[in-house]
């Protein structure tokens, strides 16, 4: 741990400083790689809904004999249309899940079910899902989404800058995309917890994002009127600084969310817990790297672009261009000027 | 660092901030107490019960049906009508704005079919006399090629055509119009039935109640009351039909578009009561005349979503998200102890007083507002654990900067304080619109993820200001974090950087 503090200091003072913008190609390739197999997975597989959105019924027996043969025979005698989906959750329970059926037919199964297993027709955990209800569930959640994108960027750009605005949106998008793309990919059920879990990502990937962006623009605050530094030196130096807090930010959020998977898909086997946390926990993931790899990069390659900063670039590449050789890793060397003079006093160091 | 007038000006409001803090838990503790509110309402996916939401069912050319006014209506029928059931705690809530609302149904315990069937029905009761009756199943050649006199060939077709044998057509829609004539199945998919224009209708009903024939074999009935209008109607269509041929001397009892029963009438009924036996259950017979005694629904609905969960799943998943809180918050505690030395006991301090706050604002919101727990809430508190743990370390992180710059943590604490704050705003109230957005543009359990996930947002920022920030404070003045113990957080070894000692 203290290790880690240790590096806290030196990514601090910039003597340890990864290149998070000048390598901005490699970060981007993972990304589109990524982005292009969700866009190929969810067209070629597309994402598993759960009934909420098809509309259909779930029918949960609590019987630690009860096979999933047993209750396909049962549900089968009552001659209802559809597909059958039967599974073992957890070591007692059995779950049926049926296509819309009505209120005559859900019962005929309830029934059918509880005279097959012994039990009252009250113990069968029942979700009745009306055809029309999952349209009205989508549209809300795309509504929430777009919502949400819209505010956040006009709250973003008043806050801070436009521009950070759309490179914290850009960094959203990317976090939405993958996230899906593996739910496409690993054939996960996506159901009303799952897009909450999503939505609640944005809020969360968002959150890294602005603590990142605070830091860029305290740097970056005087940039031009000094030279010691380009646009994207600052931004990389502010990255670096907050990355001890990024990872410990996303640690301790990912613990709690963690926990609800681990209890949710431990003890109860399916159902709202795991679904919401199993979403949380991806899209943390995700909205942790974008908050590092993908937002700093664009915020500094659409600064760059302005005149004022292209200027201080010049400057700074001529004044660092006569002390180092290599141009290349003049982002790294701008930053380490201070850290020779400080290394020579430190104890324990390795 | 030469001590100045700006520690000693502080000094007296960490020490007022804590006890303004201390002075409210102790507030709503008692408040708590005072209003009784000492335990948190759980909803039922914690506890058990069964959830119905209704939408409303805009017809092609109603849409101006579905109206502000005609929704509530539906919510104080249909809050009669499971009233009549007698479960203690039910509710009925209309969710959602304007003519895009859903209606909620929850009703704790055991009940669940019978809330299902009895919010839906439309319950548009209607009389009508019968004009021809046949087997359920659609027939071949031979029914076709007898049409009933007097129906049109439109019709004639439609009852050859129907087979009530398949439940798709024993749905019960409630949208036949009074004025035509139509073609209906029986409640029991048996018989098949082309109906003459309606004469009697609910509205004309002014007392229902159910009652059980002990000489006919103990079967259940409904007998009505009508008011004076259906009782004029009702003996002009009994003495008209009483002298017909079968089965036209029939009246059905049409229920929601169903043929409830269809008695043969033997003479006119003047008096203005009627019974409708068919071979109903207690249960069924008095559902039946509550519903017609609170009269139609003025919509038709579909059953969104029906939720049914068992007691013993309730309490698993209660268990479940609690022992899923437990574990977050240690895994957190440990974390915080671990990383942030002695400054992880003001993570595991900050995190308790947070903890306290949510809890008894879930006990008197759930008095003042009715906020019920649901599983899904207890999520976003869990979820929140994280995003409150969060504040504080973007603090600490931020004290640790300014010690690496060279100030003493005296210093460090209060300018590390004015640059935290801002980003712990920002990133809060990106947290507070997420939950908002949520909250408005979901139904049913995102809501209760969306209100707790924005409550304890507003909580952290609470906790950070007064507890959180007052404590750093206090805490810098003692020797053992200022002097950069090796286990304060603070010392030299940790923050990788030689510490401006405090002369």
């Amino acid at each position: 741990m203290s290790k880690m503090s240790g590096l806290g200091g030196r990514l601090y003072r910039g003597e340890t400083a990864i290149d998070f913008i000048g390598k901005r190609r490699r970060w981007y390739s993972i990304s589109a790689l990524f982005v292009l197999a969700s866009i190929a997975a969810l067209s070629l597989q597309g994402l598993h809904l759960g009934i909420e959105f098809k509309g259909g019924s779930s029918f949960t027996v609590n019987q630690p004999t009860a096979t999933v043969q047993q209750a396909e025979a049962a549900v089968k005698e009552t001659g209802i249309p559809g597909e059958l989906i039967i599974q073992k959750i957890g070591s007692n329970k059995v779950r049926v899940q049926t296509g819309a059926l009505d209120t005559v037919q859900n019962n005929a199964v309830q029934d059918a079910l509880a005279a097959k297993f012994g039990v009252s027709v009250e113990s069968i955990d029942t979700q009745i899902i009306g055809p029309s209800w999952g349209k009205e569930i989508t549209r809300k959640a795309l509504y929430g989404l777009f919502g949400f994108l819209i505010v956040v960027m006009l709250y973003l750009a008043m806050a801070f800058e436009p521009k950070m605005a759309v490179a914290a949106i850009a960094a959203v998008v990317h976090d939405v995309f993958i996230t899906v793309g593996i739910y496409a990919l690993v054939g996960f059920d996506v159901t009303p917890a799952t897009v909450i879990g999503f939505l609640t990502i944005l809020g969360y990937s968002l959150y890294d994002t602005v603590v990142v962006f605070d830091k860029v623009r305290e740097n970056t605050r005087t940039i031009t009127a000094t030279s010691t530094k380009t646009y994207s030196q600052a931004v990389n130096h502010a990255v670096n600084q907050t990355l001890v807090r990024s990872a410990n930010t996303s640690l301790i959020a990912l613990l709690p969310v963690g926990s609800i998977l681990f209890v949710g898909a431990g003890l109860l086997g399916a159902g709202t817990l795991k679904d919401l946390s199993l979403a949380l926990f991806i899209g943390l993931a995700v909205g942790t790297y974008s908050s590092i790899f993908i937002a700093p990069p664009v915020l500094a390659q659409l600064r760059e672009k302005e005149p004022a900063m292209q200027a201080l670039a010049k400057r700074v590449n001529s004044r660092s261009g006569a002390s180092t050789e290599s141009a290349p890793s003049a982002a790294v060397a701008a930053v380490n000027g201070r850290g020779p003079r400080n290394q020579p006093k430190r104890k324990g160091r390795k | 660092m030469s001590t100045t007038n700006k520690p000693v000006k502080t000094a007296a409001r960490p020490g007022r901030s804590l006890a303004i803090l201390g002075l409210v838990l102790v507030a709503m503790t008692s408040l708590v107490f005072i209003q009784g509110a000492t335990s948190v309402h759980l909803g039922l996916d914690l506890r058990g019960g069964t959830s119905v939401t209704l939408q409303p069912r805009i017809a092609p050319g109603e849409a101006g049906k579905v109206t502000s006014e005609s929704i509530d209506q539906a919510v104080s029928i249909i809050r009669q009508r499971v009233n009549s059931l007698g479960v203690a705690e039910s509710e009925v809530t209309a969710q959602g704005s304007g003519t895009n609302r859903q209606i909620v149904i929850s009703v704790p315990g055991d009940t669940g079919r019978r809330v299902v069937e009895l919010v839906g029905q439309t319950a548009e009761l209607r009389f009508r006399q019968v004009l021809a009756s046949g087997a359920a199943a659609p027939a071949a050649a031979d029914k076709a090629a007898t049409p009933v006199a007097g129906v049109s060939a439109d019709v004639n077709a439609k009852f050859a055509a129907l087979d009530c044998t398949k439940a798709e057509n024993r749905q019960g829609t409630g949208t036949d119009a009074p004025t035509d004539t139509i073609v209906a199945c029986d409640r029991a998919g048996a018989t098949k039935y082309i109906l003459a224009p309606a004469e009697v209708l609910g509205r004309q009903i002014s007392k229902a109640s159910a009652g059980i024939d002990t000489q006919g074999g103990n079967a259940w009935y409904v007998s009505l009351t009508f008011n004076n209008e259906g009782t004029s109607a009702f003996g002009a269509l009994t003495a008209r039909v009483t002298t017909l041929p079968e089965p036209t001397n029939q009246v059905a009892i049409v229920l929601d578009g169903l043929v409830v029963s269809s008695p043969r009438i033997t003479e006119a009924i003047p008096s203005g009561n009627a019974q409708i036996t068919g071979s109903f259950t207690q249960l069924e017979a008095q559902d039946l005349a509550n519903v017609l005694k609170y009269g139609a629904l003025p919509l038709a609905f579909d059953r969104g979503e029906v939720q049914q969960v068992s007691p013993t799943l309730g309490a698993d998943q209660l268990n479940a998200g609690l022992i899923a809180g437990a574990l977050g918050l240690g895994l957190v505690f440990l974390y915080s102890l671990l990383y942030y030395r002695g400054l992880g006991l003001v993570t595991v301090g900050s995190l308790s007083i947070a903890a306290a706050l949510t809890y008894l604002l879930f006990l008197l919101l759930g008095k003042w507002i009715g906020f019920t727990l649901t599983l899904a809430g207890i999520a976003g508190a869990i979820v929140a654990i994280g995003v409150t743990a969060d504040s504080f370390i973007i603090y600490f992180e931020r004290i640790r900067d300014e010690v690496r710059e060279g100030r003493s943590l005296r210093t460090a604490v209060e300018t590390g304080w004015t640059r935290a704050r801002r980003t712990i705003l920002v990133a809060d109230f990106v947290s507070i619109i997420a939950a908002v957005l949520l909250y408005f543009f979901a139904v049913g359990g995102v809501r209760g993820f969306a209100f707790t996930l924005g409550l304890t947002t507003l909580i952290d920022l609470v906790v950070v200001f007064v507890f959180t920030k007052p404590l750093v404070s206090i805490l810098s003045r003692v020797n053992f974090f200022s002097s950069g113990h090796s286990l304060s957080g603070f010392s030299s070894k940790s923050l990788g950087t030689i510490v401006a000692k405090e002369a």
